[in-house]
Formats: structure tokens, C-alpha cells, sequence
């Protein structure tokens, strides 16, 4: 792995820490179960804090989601020289489009509830509904297939 | 209380609302702003013609009795032992602040007028039906929900009674009542405490096009219901009139209550705490997530770009 990727892996992993952190801190469960006491993490148990954490980081993330992907398709343009580290030769593993699909839909329903959540729009019940738990699922997935590629050390290309 | 939902159908319910989203063909046709034929219905509550009679207190406990949470005991042990157990089922009768069995009550203020009298207000609390209500925003399950006409109220049959409403609401209105709701079927020792309770605006009546049992009961039209650009002008009318002020109008970006008041909310001094709401200023508690809600359009548009920079820079050393 270059170095190159090395940061950029680094900026994944600490955003992806972050807002699921912070999208966790969403459910009332930090103060229950003590972890809001902790020196430090505090905040967590502070609902507004965590609501712009979760936005900011998420901001973040579609920035960091869009120059990635449009580096790989820029990428893939390129005529095959060793010098890039991505070529019309680069790969996607199978575990990375699952985890690309998670982020795709996560940032979908993460952009609806954005929007639900402006002054004056109103989505109807059984959708709201939907698009927390769904949002929740896809973290879940996410998350799982992110642990599932640490531990086996596959990559987001080949 | 609305009969107990199962665990099959909550779930059935929720993946079928997610297919929906995913489908994400209603979703974006059911996002509306609230237009001109669905203004938001605004209550203007004119404290100087409140006795006090707590006529209306009465009118929203009968008119609501159906809704309130009936709890078997003993109540499910819950973990950690931090957890607070809040049974207000054996004080159904509380009338002197807001609890699960009474969704308004009536705070006496005392304040001087400028004239020097010495007067005591009553004041009908009860929740303020923000535009943008936290309660219902913030809820991570949907339990908490909006309606077209700006009420905002809690679906018993969903709520997990987490509390988290509460703590997002600058008023602390919604109250919780242990030992009822979903959560007795889910994981009643590790996750949810009960049902979340507060005023829904007797959505039932409203639906029917009949009046919310406080404002029907009320001897002294205390209160009136109305569009909110019909309320707001009766509001600042009225406020004109008596030389009065007027509170809700901007309180938490504006709420569908409006009170006004022969003297300034400043000065009433009342008692605060727990089921016992303030009325100071509040600033727009929903407003540095919209704010940031802009930095999630630029986001995109600056990764992209950084990345069309970085193939144009490749290009060049290519040729």
C-alpha cells in the first residue's frame, strides 16, 4: 500500500469512527450505560452536540465519498502507466462494493433526514420511520462488512 | 390507552415504510412545505382573561383519559440500576404540573404591572407545538411526529420512552410514564423505560373538525385557534391593544402557541423545575443542524472538484 492511500485509509477510518459515534449518540443509550461518564465523553450524552457532530463529519464524509469516486473514475482513464495509483487495470473487491452500496444508501437516507428535519417540511409518518431504520441497518452493514475486511485485510481495490 | 402493538407488526410496519424508502418513489412527493390551504393551526392564548378555574385542566384529562397509559405492575427490572422508574399512574389525580395524566396545567406567575399593582397571573402550560419541534425531529425512532396542521404529538404505540424529547425540548414538556409501551416487548431490562406523554393538540377532535377540549371548555376565551397568519395578526392586535408582549412568536425559531401578556415574561416570577416549564427567551435549537445541512451540499461539489484538479495535474504529466 502506498502512502498515498495510507492517509487517505486514515481519513476514512477516523471519519467513519466519528460519526458513528456520533450517530449511536443519537439513541439515549450513552447515559444509560455509563459510557457518557467517562472523562472525556461527556458529550455524548448532549443530544445537540452530538446532532452536529453527526452533520458535520457527515459533511465530511459526502466530501471525502465524492472525491474518492471520481479519482477512481478519473482513474480509470488514465492509460496504465505505473506512475498512478489507479488504472483502467484497478479492481473493486467484492467486500468493498458491499461497503460502497452501505455508503451509497447511507448517504441517501441520511440526506432525506436532512431534509426532514428543516423547519416546515413534513415527510409522513411511516416514512420517517423508515428512513431511521433503514439509516440504522445500513450503519449495521457498514460496519460489519468495514470489521469483516480489517480482520481478513482485503482491500477496497485489487 | 391505544392497544399494545406487537413486535411482528411494529416490525412488519417499519420494513414495509423502508422498502418504501429505498424505492424512494413517495418519499420525495410526500416531502411538502406546509402551503397557503395547509397553514399550520396556531392557538393565541391570552393570559389576561384567565381566572384559573382550571375548567380547561379537566376538559384535556377527559378528553384525553383514552389515551393515558394503564401499567401492570411490578414493572419489569431494568439495567443499570441508574435507570429511574417514573410512576405516575397512582397520582392520575395531579393537577399542579405536567405529568403523563395531565398534559396542562395552570402556573400562577405573580408580576407588577406598570402602573405598580401587584397581580398574579394563570397561565395554561402546556407543550408549545414548536414549527420545528426538536422532540419530533430528534427522535431516533419516528415515535415523535408532525402533522400537516403543525401539531406535534407521540405515538404511545411506538415510543420507547427513552426521553430523549424531553431533553431536547427547551420546555422539558413531555413526561414519562414507566411499565407501558413497546419496550415491555422488546428488551424491557436494557433498552426503553416506558411511554413519553404531553399534549397532542386532541388531534382526534381536530380531525373531525371540532376544537381541542381546552379551548372548547374554557369559560373566559382564553384561548383561540386559528391559520397562524390569521393568529399571529390577532396576536399583535391584541399585544397593541393592551400594551402587552407576546411570547412564542420567535421562541425556538417560532411555535404554534402564542401567548400575550399585559406584562413583560421577563418579569413573572413563577416556580420552574420539573413538569413546570419556564418562559424565557429560547434561541432556535434546530438552527446550527439547518445551518449545516448547506456545508452537506458544498461538501460534494468541493470533493469532486478536488478530484477532477488532481486527474488535470495527472494529465499534464502525462503529456
Amino acid at each position: 500500500m502506498v502512502y498515498h492511500f495510507k492517509s487517505r485509509r486514515m481519513v476514512y477510518g477516523l471519519t467513519l469512527f466519528f460519526i458513528a459515534l456520533s450517530g449511536f449518540a443519537q439513541m439515549p443509550i450513552f447515559k444509560r450505560y455509563y459510557i457518557a461518564d467517562i472523562p472525556g465523553l461527556g458529550w455524548l450524552a448532549q443530544f445537540y452536540v452530538t446532532h452536529v457532530i453527526h452533520y458535520a463529519v457527515a459533511a465530511l464524509l459526502m466530501g471525502f465519498c465524492a472525491y474518492v469516486a471520481f479519482d477512481y473514475f478519473f482513474g480509470r482513464r488514465n492509460s496504465g502507466t505505473k506512475k498512478f495509483q489507479i488504472t483502467k487495470d484497478t479492481r473493486i473487491t467484492a467486500s468493498a462494493r458491499v461497503k460502497i452500496a452501505a455508503l451509497c444508501g447511507l448517504i441517501l437516507t441520511g440526506c432525506f433526514m436532512v431534509v426532514k428535519n428543516l423547519s416546515g417540511i413534513y415527510f409522513p409518518h411511516g416514512v420517517v420511520i423508515g428512513l431511521d431504520l433503514l439509516h440504522l441497518v445500513l450503519a449495521m452493514v457498514l460496519l460489519g462488512a468495514t470489521a469483516y475486511t480489517w480482520v481478513r485485510g482485503r482491500s477496497w481495490i485489487f | 390507552m391505544s392497544s399494545p402493538i406487537s413486535r411482528r407488526h411494529f416490525l412488519k410496519t417499519s420494513f414495509f415504510a423502508a422498502g418504501t424508502a429505498i424505492a424512494g418513489t413517495s418519499t420525495a412527493k410526500a416531502a411538502s412545505t406546509f402551503d397557503a390551504d395547509k397553514e399550520p393551526l396556531v392557538t393565541l392564548i391570552d393570559i389576561s382573561r384567565c381566572i384559573g378555574c382550571e375548567e380547561c385542566v379537566y376538559a384535556c384529562q377527559d378528553a384525553n383519559a383514552h389515551k393515558f397509559a394503564d401499567p401492570k405492575k411490578p414493572f419489569p427490572k431494568m439495567y443499570p440500576d441508574r435507570v429511574p422508574v417514573e410512576d405516575w399512574s397512582d397520582r392520575r389525580n395531579v393537577t399542579d404540573r405536567l405529568t403523563p395524566y395531565n398534559w396542562l396545567y395552570i402556573q400562577y406567575a405573580s408580576a407588577t404591572t406598570k402602573e405598580g399593582e401587584k397581580i398574579t397571573l394563570t397561565i395554561p402550560r402546556r407543550c408549545m407545538h414548536c414549527q420545528n419541534p426538536p422532540c419530533v425531529k430528534l427522535c431516533p425512532w419516528g415515535a415523535a411526529k408532525q402533522e400537516k396542521n403543525g401539531l406535534s404529538r407521540i405515538d404511545s404505540q411506538i415510543c420507547l420512552g427513552g426521553s430523549k424529547c424531553k431533553k431536547a425540548c427547551p420546555w422539558d414538556i413531555p413526561q414519562r410514564q414507566t411499565g407501558t409501551g413497546l419496550y415491555l416487548d422488546l428488551l424491557p431490562a436494557f433498552a426503553g423505560n416506558g411511554v413519553m406523554y404531553k399534549c397532542d393538540r386532541c388531534y382526534q377532535k381536530i380531525e373531525k373538525g371540532e376544537q381541542p377540549a381546552c379551548i372548547e371548555a374554557c369559560p373566559e376565551d382564553v384561548q383561540t385557534i386559528g391559520k397562524r397568519s390569521d393568529i399571529i395578526k390577532k396576536a399583535k392586535d391584541l399585544a397593541k391593544e393592551m400594551d402587552g408582549y407576546i411570547y412564542g412568536l420567535d421562541e425556538n425559531g417560532g411555535t404554534n402557541t402564542i401567548y400575550v401578556s399585559p406584562v413583560p415574561f421577563d418579569q413573572l416570577v413563577y416556580d420552574t423545575g420539573e413538569g413546570k416549564p419556564h418562559m424565557h427567551p429560547v434561541e432556535d435549537t434546530m438552527a446550527a443542524g439547518s445551518n449545516l445541512a448547506i456545508a452537506m451540499v458544498i461538501a460534494p461539489i468541493a470533493g469532486a472538484a478536488a478530484a477532477v484538479g488532481k486527474y488535470y495535474r495527472q494529465m499534464k504529466e502525462e503529456a
